[in-house]
């Protein structure tokens, strides 16, 4: 089977389902480990009701999606994960979530701790009201390998996990996580809308990556129901995004910084994260950007004043930022550290199918703003930052040089919303067309966000998945570990800093 | 060594000059609403219509919004035909009970009352906090977060946030309270020794959020906990959530206006 045969679409594009090719179980197994053979990228693997997987494999050099269904006869089929690790996941995730049990899988447990939706028996046949994470760990043996246990409530102002370390001494042999926690039951809330809590759900799967998940799941509607957003909406959400990754980015950074003791630097951006918050909330009244998107646009403009009184804060906000984070790089301390922790193989990187900032810190050169452009990265695309040693340092100094391409952006943004009149509102959407999917990618601070949408006869979701960074890259952070110190774990965390909520949704 | 220092220099002394000044905020910033019942048409519920969690009652005096539901978006404002109902600058929203968590056009606004006498003497000058997250989506952890960077300086009026329940005062929730996380909550304040407060922050720990309908969570704190005071938003502002506890400590008498303890 070529790859070929698949439905090609670019992002954001919708088509009817009728044209997503329906093909026979082991054809379309054979056409994921192609497509993943040729350099394709798993970016999604999901099932439906009815016993149906969909798989959407992104080519990033072409700027493609392309996506296959089947239909199983029975509620499993042999796993792909032993021929296609960045299945792994997603493998799991459809087990837990419809009953589909992949065979062979090298790893087979819950994801996040819930019944199947349709009813479907348990495949692992738990009891009910099974908190997460009570469960077989990997284990090593042996007199000297003792297993440190963390979590779920950990030390400081963070979510819940729950953390398994086998370990030598201080060296870590293996790490493994246990999420769901979080898990609040967002996809299965969302079949049968859109209704009036589906927007929120969007914008809170991952309350810190508001904008990229929010931009996301417009594009799905705005795909599903033909609707072309004005350029000038475009650039402002372009706008939100970038004040998004400035916020987090600096927020890391700082925090970073703290792990190693380094104060200055976490002390100053502590406080510079804060202001990039704040210039959010002038542009929408959020300091996490609520409700500055609409599907169809926007729902808080970017008016011209607006943008002319933001404009000289993101640059002053620049100055600071750069005053306090070039400070990392001239401190001994902090880059003997930064060096020494963290180092992620490049190969089992791209094996595991990374994205974001972990995957271009190992110098997987992939950034969906310029791979698969959306909104206004196109006429305006950004400069993709890359680092090669896939450690630590390499994590901080993609961010750093984020900063400095982000600002570059708002600037050129802030300068041209300033001098052009402001769009009218958005009118509401039209009712989205039936039988139609749409896959909608993002580029949040963290990674690829990932949206897809699929409506029923009637023009409702049948099926809505999201793919949070964090789903690919949590297992790029239990690799990084291996051979770490275990008191070096909270420096190898932050480096990553993924979510929790947007894993277990 | 002396790069530092220019730093340092440059930075500046930058915590906000709170509370003997209020930090300016942002022109669209949503407080608290503000009800004009006499615009109401007859026969109206546009405003209830359009609410998504379902925060919004109509009674004689006009529309009710029940704040712990309230995500704080301009679903309302917007389905208003006449602007009866507004965002207003103010900050201050947390209260001590669940049921003066009130937006209507009668009647004052109870915020939060101070601690009784004796719990005052046990936790008026510190206070500890355990953090727990249970649900929701990390909004309402951020800008817990915010508090203890040198802009807003929690440390300051003797609050801190705690690695252990066992050193803890009291516990911060945040998130609907999943039942992933309900064994874990219930745990860890057993493992905070008493006397001991619950604060609720956020409108998932209230009441749920944009999740109240999913059977994944409890619907709030209260749920399992017995709340000492609500700190409402989606995600509400630090300064909400500063002022609620410095409010539950006594330390804010009606304006934000307190002295801090030398």
């Amino acid at each position: 089977m070529s790859p070929t045969a698949l439905l090609v679409l670019r992002n954001g594009q919708a088509a009817p389902l009728r044209e997503v090719p329906d093909l026979p179980p082991a054809a379309f197994r054979e056409a994921v480990l192609e497509g993943v053979r040729d350099g394709r990228r798993l970016a999604c693997l999901c099932a439906e009701s009815d016993r149906r997987l969909i798989a959407v494999l992104a080519d990033d050099g072409a700027g493609t999606l392309h996506v296959a269904r089947t239909r199983l006869d029975e509620p499993r089929y042999p796993s792909l994960t032993p021929d296609c690790p960045q299945a792994h996941l997603f493998e799991r995730e459809l087990a837990e979530q419809f009953g589909i049990v992949p065979e062979g899988h090298p790893w087979f447990k819950p994801v996040r701790s819930h019944r199947p939706w349709n009813g479907a028996a348990d495949p692992w046949d738990r009891p009910a009201d099974l908190p997460p994470a009570v469960m077989d760990f990997y284990r090593v043996a042996g007199d000297e390998v003792h297993e440190v246990a963390v979590g779920p409530v950990h030390a400081g102002v963070i979510e819940p996990g729950h953390f398994r370390f086998q370990c030598h001494g201080e060296t870590v042999f293996h790490l493994e996580i246990a999420l769901g926690y979080q898990h609040r039951g967002i996809e299965r809330a969302l079949v049968g809308g859109p209704h009036p809590l589906t927007f929120k759900m969007a914008e809170t799967a991952a309350g810190d990556t508001t904008i990229a998940h929010a931009w996301a799941h417009c594009r799905v509607l705005e795909g599903l129901s033909g609707v072309q957003v004005p350029a000038r909406a475009d650039r402002v959400r372009g706008v939100a995004l970038e004040l998004e990754r400035m916020a987090n980015h600096v927020g890391d950074l700082g925090a970073l910084s703290g792990d190693v003791g380094f104060l200055p630097t976490a002390a100053f951006c502590g406080r510079i994260r804060g202001d990039w918050l704040n210039l959010s909330a002038e542009g929408c009244g959020s300091r996490l950007g609520r409700d500055w998107l609409r599907p169809g646009g926007l729902r808080q403009d970017l008016d011209p004043l607006r943008a002319e009184r933001m404009l000289p804060r993101v640059g002053r906000s620049w100055l600071e930022t750069r005053d306090a984070v070039e400070l990392l790089w001239g401190a001994a301390s902090v880059m003997i550290r930064f060096d020494a922790a963290g180092r992620l193989d490049p190969v089992q990187a791209r094996e595991i199918g990374l994205v974001g900032v972990a995957a271009r810190a190992c110098g997987i050169d992939r950034d969906v703003r310029r791979d698969h452009p959306f909104g206004p990265y196109g006429a305006h695309p950004v400069k993709v930052a890359l680092a090669q040693s896939g450690n630590v340092h390499s994590r901080a100094w993609v961010r750093w040089e984020e900063l400095a391409a982000s600002t570059a952006f708002l600037s050129a943004a802030l300068e041209d919303l300033a001098g052009s009149p402001g769009d009218p509102k958005p009118d509401p959407l039209p009712p989205l067309a039936p039988e139609r999917l749409c896959v909608a990618l993002t580029e949040g601070w963290r990674g690829e966000v990932l949206h897809l949408g699929i409506t029923d006869t009637a023009g409702r979701f049948a099926r809505y998945k999201l793919v949070d960074p964090s789903f690919h890259n949590w297992f790029g952070l239990a690799l990084a570990l291996r051979g770490e110190q275990v008191s070096d774990f909270p420096l190898c965390n932050k480096s990553f800093n993924l979510s929790y909520c947007g894993h277990d949704l | 060594m002396m790069h530092i220092l220019l730093s340092r220099w440059r930075q500046g002394h930058r915590t906000l000059p709170y509370p003997k000044t209020i930090p300016p905020l942002p022109e669209r910033f949503r407080g608290r609403p503000a009800i004009h019942p006499e615009r109401c048409p007859e026969g109206c519920g546009a405003c209830a219509e359009a609410c998504a969690t379902e925060a919004i009652t109509l009674e004689a005096s006009g529309p009710r919004i029940d704040l712990g539901s309230c995500l704080f978006c301009p679903d309302c404002v917007e389905a208003c035909p006449e602007g009866a109902i507004s965002y207003t600058q103010e900050h201050r929203l947390a209260t001590r009970t669940r049921g003066d968590l009130v937006a209507s056009s009668d009647g004052e606004y109870r915020l939060a009352a101070a601690l009784d006498a004796e719990l005052m003497r046990v936790f008026g000058r510190s206070l500890k906090l355990r953090v727990v997250s249970a649900g929701g989506c990390n909004g309402c952890e951020v800008d817990v977060n915010v508090l203890g960077t040198l802009a807003w300086d929690l440390g300051r009026f003797g609050i801190q946030v705690v690695a252990s329940p066992r050193h803890a005062d009291a516990l911060l929730i945040c998130g609907p309270v999943t039942r992933n996380m309900e064994l874990a909550l219930r745990k860890t304040y057993e493992a905070v020794p008493g006397p001991k407060l619950v604060i609720a922050v956020g409108a998932c720990a209230i009441a749920g959020g944009p999740y109240f309908r999913q059977e994944e969570q409890l619907g709030g704190a209260a749920a399992v906990l017995p709340v000492d005071l609500f700190i409402p938003g989606c995600p509400p502002h630090p300064l909400t959530i500063l002022d609620g506890l410095l409010r539950l400590l006594g330390r804010l008498e009606g304006e934000a206006r307190i002295g801090i303890p030398t």
